[in-house]
């Protein structure tokens, strides 16, 4: 493997990479428009798919791509055109400056809970050896089919009830 | 494991509060729901980081099962964004307030 031979490379790539993520995370929520929102959560989300690729987890990269950036996101920015909002936010649209700064603070204030939480929690020391199947499309499959078979069927179920849903939504009108 | 774990924590609980003060601070129920999705997003990259620290698989199909159950929220919430706009012909969270109080 290339890429265990090249170590010092890969935390350069991280740090590349999580620049991208939080910039383009910073710019989603403070766009004015939704389409350019839209438009950097698929640089977002791009950032996210190459650091799981860093973390030897091929598979979920390729569908992140796919599933998030393909589907999800085609469907939001279809919606958004739908919708054919001519106006982006405006002044009386926008929060209070007040408003800004609490939900900047108690998301602040997540965060600081969630590292005092990460810092709390005693994690075994990583296992050493490379990824030996890690990743692959083959050991995913070996364990969504056997551990985690019931999981896996009762997903089925949620996305048929997901269209069903979608479609009953979209036909009737609410009054 | 050549990046540690804390960088991908760090950078997982940093994504998660971007999510949550656009949550917050937004008003375009869209958007909300964008940042949800980054939320997620966030969530999957702590259980990624976990799977290579332990080298173990169950994490990532921990987010195959976290990506179905999110592209099934999509499907339903955009369903309900474009009913709500064809009867109040608004996105704005503040004019949908007929469940306040």
């Amino acid at each position: 493997m290339t890429r265990l031979a090249i170590g010092g490379g890969i935390e350069i790539i991280f740090f590349i990479l999580a620049g991208v993520a939080l910039v383009s995370g910073v710019l989603v929520v403070f766009q004015r428009h939704p389409l350019r929102s839209a438009l950097w959560l698929i640089v977002n989300f791009f950032a996210v798919a190459g650091l799981y690729l860093l973390a030897h987890a091929e598979f979920i990269a390729a569908i992140q791509i796919i599933v998030y950036a393909g589907a999800i996101m085609v469907l939001f920015l279809f919606v958004i055109m739908l919708l054919n909002l001519r106006l982006p936010e405006t002044v009386g649209k926008l929060p209070h400056i007040g408003q800004k700064i609490l939900g900047i603070a108690l998301a602040g204030f997540t965060a600081l809970i969630l590292i005092y939480g990460f810092s709390l929690a005693k994690l075994a020391p990583a296992k050493e050896g490379g990824p030996v199947g890690l990743g692959n499309t083959e050991s995913i499959a070996k364990s969504l089919f056997t551990d985690y078979l019931l999981p896996f069927e009762v997903t089925s179920v949620l996305l048929l009830v997901a269209i069903v849903g979608a479609v009953v939504l979209a036909k009737t009108r609410l009054k | 494991m050549v990046v540690p774990l804390s960088y991908y924590l760090a950078l997982s609980v940093a994504l998660f509060a971007l999510g949550v003060i656009g949550v917050l601070v937004r008003r375009n129920i869209l958007v909300i729901l964008m940042c949800i999705e980054m939320m997620l997003n966030a969530v999957n990259l702590a259980f990624i980081g976990f799977a290579d620290h332990f080298k173990a698989v169950d994490g990532q199909v921990f987010v195959f099962f976290v990506m179905t159950v999110a592209a099934a929220e999509v499907a339903v919430g955009l369903a309900l964004i474009v009913a709500i706009f064809r009867t109040r012909a608004t996105v704005y969270v503040d004019d949908l307030n007929i469940l306040k109080w």
